[in-house]
């Protein structure tokens, strides 16, 4: 109620940008420096010149992820959007990520039987196979190899066509239209990307009307009026943010997650030499990389968060890379270490939204990156670390190829 | 150890069963649940830590004595 000032927060003259382009891809821009000396909570200014509050400090996170006072809904007053791309395809709410509860709550319940611990564990023998198969073809095309193209991104769009019931033969039009929506670089090919998208979807699930076969979407699709009975639109709403979901953050998390082993030998041969560390590399690698940097809320009503307000109608971002460096809670937080406890940070979010898919992306990373690198002891990166382009910083973090030998 | 989970509350993240797989699974809609006979939590160092790792509050976990109930045996 009293804490309007935005000159002083971060200790600078003026809010500092965001979001911004990482130089390394798996440390946050020198940029937010300033953000994280500001905790738990920092003025920023977003593309468009609007102010936001960004979340910084990790209890004042996990507090705030649970809040249901700041809502996911994007087409509210207010939402904040990280590029024009972003603002363009603002006009629709997304299934499940995009609405508040009650109405969220009836929607996870829906497909959260599919994306349980067991269902998880239960899809492992699978998710080896794929992993083995796109490793088989990768090292008989023989290197050198675009890593992203020939296993980081085919892995988990196999593993969740599977889950869901979309054709794989489809994938390279599903794969073009999700990266053009989810970077552009245009706005309108991020809002054209969504319509072939729907229309895509649109088809598929008519088609399983008729000739229904055994994913996710064939049991939504047959479920009769009543309990969990889904209309169309809906069921292209899930299936849309399920896809896109589905393949490209754990896609990012595989190659990104490969590059950070790569250039960090030291504990690269750790993880070799003791493979009980995997879960718990999993978990650091989720921590360190924080792909999703930017989670997006509007407030509903005015928030007291340590003495200042966050009133009704601002934006408020969560910094993942810069909440899970939080120096209360991760000393030396820059630092890769297999042996900390890093279970509890935000990668995956927090609060009602936390990833549906967390089960299944933590069995596909620790299978791909365990046997990516026992069938290749010599992996290496084939161009200069330092020369491997990022991908921009308003949008899931990690690299579009990532050239490869052995 | 006295658990309370409110199932209302609960999304099914499954954090958990994965945290603390001898004492919470997950039941056949998502949501979590105790393992039959484990209702105390089996003596599970790792409860608390369970509690805090779920993303929405769902799970309580005190001593007897915190639910005002008689002091007794853990």
């Amino acid at each position: 109620m009293t804490d309007t000032d935005t000159t002083t927060t971060t200790g600078t003259a003026h809010p500092v940008a965001f979001p911004q382009d990482r130089t390394c891809p798996y440390q946050p821009p020198a940029g937010y420096d300033p953000l994280r000396a500001a905790r738990p909570l920092a003025r920023i200014t977003l593309f468009d010149g609007r102010p936001a509050w960004l979340v910084t400090g990790h209890a004042a996170a996990r507090r705030l992820l649970a809040d249901q006072r700041l809502s996911t809904d994007r087409t509210r007053d207010g939402f904040p959007a990280t590029s024009a791309r972003v603002a363009a395809v603002r006009e629709r709410r997304t299934a499940l990520l995009g609405v508040d509860d009650p109405e969220h709550r009836a929607q996870r319940r829906t497909v959260l039987p599919e994306f349980t611990l067991k269902r998880a564990t239960a899809l492992r023998p699978r998710i080896r196979r794929i992993v083995e198969e796109r490793l088989d073809a990768m090292i008989a095309q023989g290197p050198p190899a675009d890593l992203v193209a020939a296993f980081a991104l085919p892995v988990p769009s196999m593993v969740i066509c599977a889950l869901l019931g979309v054709p794989y033969a489809d994938h390279d039009f599903f794969e073009e239209q999700s990266r053009r929506l989810l970077r552009g670089p245009l706005p309108a090919d991020a809002k054209d990307a969504r319509d072939r998208l729907e229309a895509y979807l649109g088809e598929l699930v008519d088609r399983k009307r008729t000739a229904p076969g055994d994913g996710l979407l064939d049991d939504l699709v047959r479920r009769g009026p009543g309990d969990g009975a889904v209309d169309r639109e809906q069921l292209i709403a899930f299936a849309l943010i399920l896809l896109v979901a589905g393949h490209e953050t754990t896609a990012n998390m595989i190659s990104l997650g490969t590059y950070t082993l790569l250039t960090n030998p030291g504990r690269l041969a750790e993880l070799r030499a003791d493979p009980a560390l995997l879960p718990g590399a999993v978990e650091e690698l989720m921590r360190v990389l924080s792909i999703a940097d930017g989670l997006l809320r509007v407030a509903t009503e005015d928030i007291e968060v340590d003495g200042r307000t966050i009133r009704a109608g601002d934006g408020v971002v969560f910094a993942t890379s810069v909440i899970n460096r939080d120096e209360s809670v991760y000393p030396d937080p820059d630092a890769l270490d297999w042996h900390r406890p890093a279970r509890h940070h935000v990668a995956f979010g927090f609060g009602i939204h936390q990833c549906l898919g967390q089960n299944l992306a933590r069995a596909e990373l620790e299978i791909a990156l365990q046997t990516l690198f026992d069938r290749l002891p010599t992996l290496r990166l084939a161009a200069p670390a330092e020369e491997i382009p990022c991908k921009p910083g308003d949008t899931i973090q990690g690299m579009p190829a990532l050239p490869v030998a052995w | 150890m006295r658990i309370g989970i409110d199932t209302d509350t609960c999304i099914g993240a499954g954090q958990c069963a994965m945290v603390a797989p001898d004492v919470f699974t997950q039941d056949d809609d998502g949501y979590s649940t105790l393992r039959p006979g484990r209702e105390d939590g089996g003596g599970s160092p790792l409860v608390r830590e369970a509690a805090r790792a779920c993303p929405v509050g769902a799970i309580t976990a005190g001593d007897p004595e915190d639910a005002g109930t008689p002091p007794g045996t853990r």
